[in-house]
């Protein structure tokens, strides 16, 4: 929980980054990269504030049409780096401002 | 016309010594109970009774539960079903109060469509009818308040939902939610500031109820013919007339509601709100009430961009579009003649509306978890969105100058002694 609202931290295989890097800027509605949203190092940890970005609902993981998210309010759907991909929500999954303080401790905010 | 002068009398020197200095009994008198009314009206005029009674039910009933609920996140649902559970006829107070909203709904709807088909709306009751989007207004943002209240998960999250709406305005919108919120989450400043609003917006409802009433004291009521009062004839008093059918209504209408007092309190709820609220698990099906569907609907059609106009934006729109159209529907529609039963061309596009409408209210019940169905669903809701507008925007302003409207009555009572059925 960061300022109230939940936080995914999600950990991510060798595949599913690979995933999320094949995918062209072009398919994006809300177009970033991978390496744009995590943090180098640690590309395997994906951190984002759990909300969807339509109306704040918080989707459900692993799930979707895009291995990522999806929420059950309104059918939004992220892939495997909290994108959105198809669905009624404007944004990406939103990355919280966060650093590692050692290889297994984080600080958000 | 409507505004003849009551007849009354102080009979008292007491009574003589009040009216000159607060005619309260006067005014009493000339509109509780000699109040011109048209005699034809039909039980779809009760409506309005049942809709103040209701609004009594409510404030009643509310007013009793805050003296037994705890507005805390951590006491606001077990002091709910402490209520339910402890209190001395808790679980009927309690249940009238949440099945009170329902039947709230469905009084104003009844009476909404009454309004359209018998096109009380139009000049000069414009007034009445743009008094009465308000209040609805008023009443949804009442209902949704309350629901808020117990702290389940559909509370939690259902505050969640329509406080993001806002954050999808353009500029401030983040600011207002924030405000609303009372924090960057739905938290206990949330619940806190949902709990006074709850308590304080019924008596602003009652206030714009008064307006509306004494709106509809100038041009006295619309008729099933639409044809304006004539004569003094075509009227009866109020009292008792008027006052005893309403009463008759509001004892039928107490049968369901009775009903599901007693035998049902959560039919018309969802289950998922016995579990206390949690920020870290949305409910997989997550709808609002019955009532708010249509609406919701609408909120969830737009899922594609319009130009620079992003889908959360667009669905927002739509929704706020679908409640401000109801101030102009005076204006668009374009027909001379007001009640329906006289336009032959409008009775069936009025009934598809109704249609539409519960079909809208059918989809936004239905779950968008991205299988065919739901495609499917999502493909229909654009449909009946496009009629609710439709309706408004093209069919009313073109049927008034194509229509031609079936021979008026020439006066209400020509209709009553049965020349032409109204």
């Amino acid at each position: 929980m960061w300022r109230g609202l939940p936080v995914f931290v999600r950990h991510r295989t060798a595949a599913e980054i690979e995933e999320a890097r094949a995918v062209p800027l072009s398919d994006l509605k809300d177009p970033e990269t991978d390496e744009d949203r995590v943090v180098p190092g640690h590309e395997q940890w994906l951190i984002m504030i759990a909300n969807c970005t339509h109306l704040g609902c918080v989707p459900v993981g692993e799930s979707g049409d895009y291995d990522g998210w999806f929420c059950p309010c309104h059918g939004s759907h992220y892939d495997t780096s909290g994108r959105i991909r198809r669905g009624p929500a404007p944004k990406n999954l939103v990355v919280p401002p966060y650093e590692f303080l050692t290889d297994t401790v984080v600080e958000i905010g | 016309m409507a505004n003849q002068a009551g007849n009354y009398t102080p009979g008292t020197g007491i009574e003589r010594w009040l009216d000159d200095r607060l005619p309260i009994i006067r005014f009493s008198k000339e509109h509780l109970m000699d109040f011109p009314t048209p005699k034809n009206i039909n039980y779809w005029w009760t409506f309005g009774a049942i809709l103040t009674f209701m609004l009594v039910i409510q404030i009643v009933t509310g007013v009793i539960l805050v003296m037994h609920y705890t507005p805390h996140v951590d006491m606001a649902f077990a002091s709910v079903e402490h209520i339910r559970r402890d209190v001395n006829y808790g679980r009927i107070i309690q249940g009238t109060h949440a099945v009170g909203a329902s039947m709230f709904f469905a009084a104003v709807y009844v009476h909404i469509f009454r309004g359209m088909y018998y096109g009380s709306y139009k000049a000069p009751r414009e007034v009445i009818w743009m008094l009465g989007v308000i209040l609805f207004i008023l009443l949804m943002a009442t209902a949704f308040m309350g629901y808020v209240l117990p702290w389940g998960q559909m509370s939690l999250w259902g505050a969640t939902v329509i406080t993001g709406i806002f954050s999808a305005i353009p500029v401030v919108g983040e600011a207002i939610q924030t405000l609303l919120l009372g924090g960057f989450s739905v938290a206990n400043p949330t619940l806190n500031r949902f709990f006074s609003l709850h308590y304080l917006i019924p008596f602003i409802i009652a206030a714009v109820v008064a307006l509306h009433i004494w709106a509809l004291h100038v041009p006295g009521n619309n008729n099933p013919t639409g044809v304006e009062v004539k004569e003094t004839r075509d009227t009866l008093p109020f009292h008792p007339y008027f006052t005893m059918k309403d009463l008759f209504a509001v004892v039928l209408f107490l049968i369901p509601f009775a009903w599901f007092v007693f035998f049902a309190p959560d039919i018309l709820g969802h289950a998922d709100n016995y579990i206390p609220g949690n920020p870290q698990v949305t409910p997989t099906h997550i709808v609002p009430e019955w009532y708010l569907l249509p609406f919701y609907t609408m909120l969830r059609a737009i899922d594609f961009n319009v130009l620079f106009i992003d889908s959360k934006l667009g669905g927002v729109i739509v929704m706020a579009g679908s409640l401000l159209i109801l101030f102009f529907l005076p204006w668009l529609d374009t027909s001379k003649v007001r009640s329906g039963s006289f336009r032959p061309l409008f009775k069936p596009f009025f009934w598809l509306f109704v249609v539409n409408f519960i079909l809208l209210a059918y989809f936004g019940a239905q779950s968008a978890d991205g299988t065919t169905w739901s495609i499917a669903n999502a493909i229909w809701a654009k449909v009946f969105t496009f009629y609710y507008f439709a309706y408004f925007l093209i069919i009313l302003p073109l049927l008034g100058r194509i229509e031609r409207p079936a021979p008026l009555p020439a006066s209400i009572s020509e209709s009553v002694l049965g020349k032409t059925n109204g």
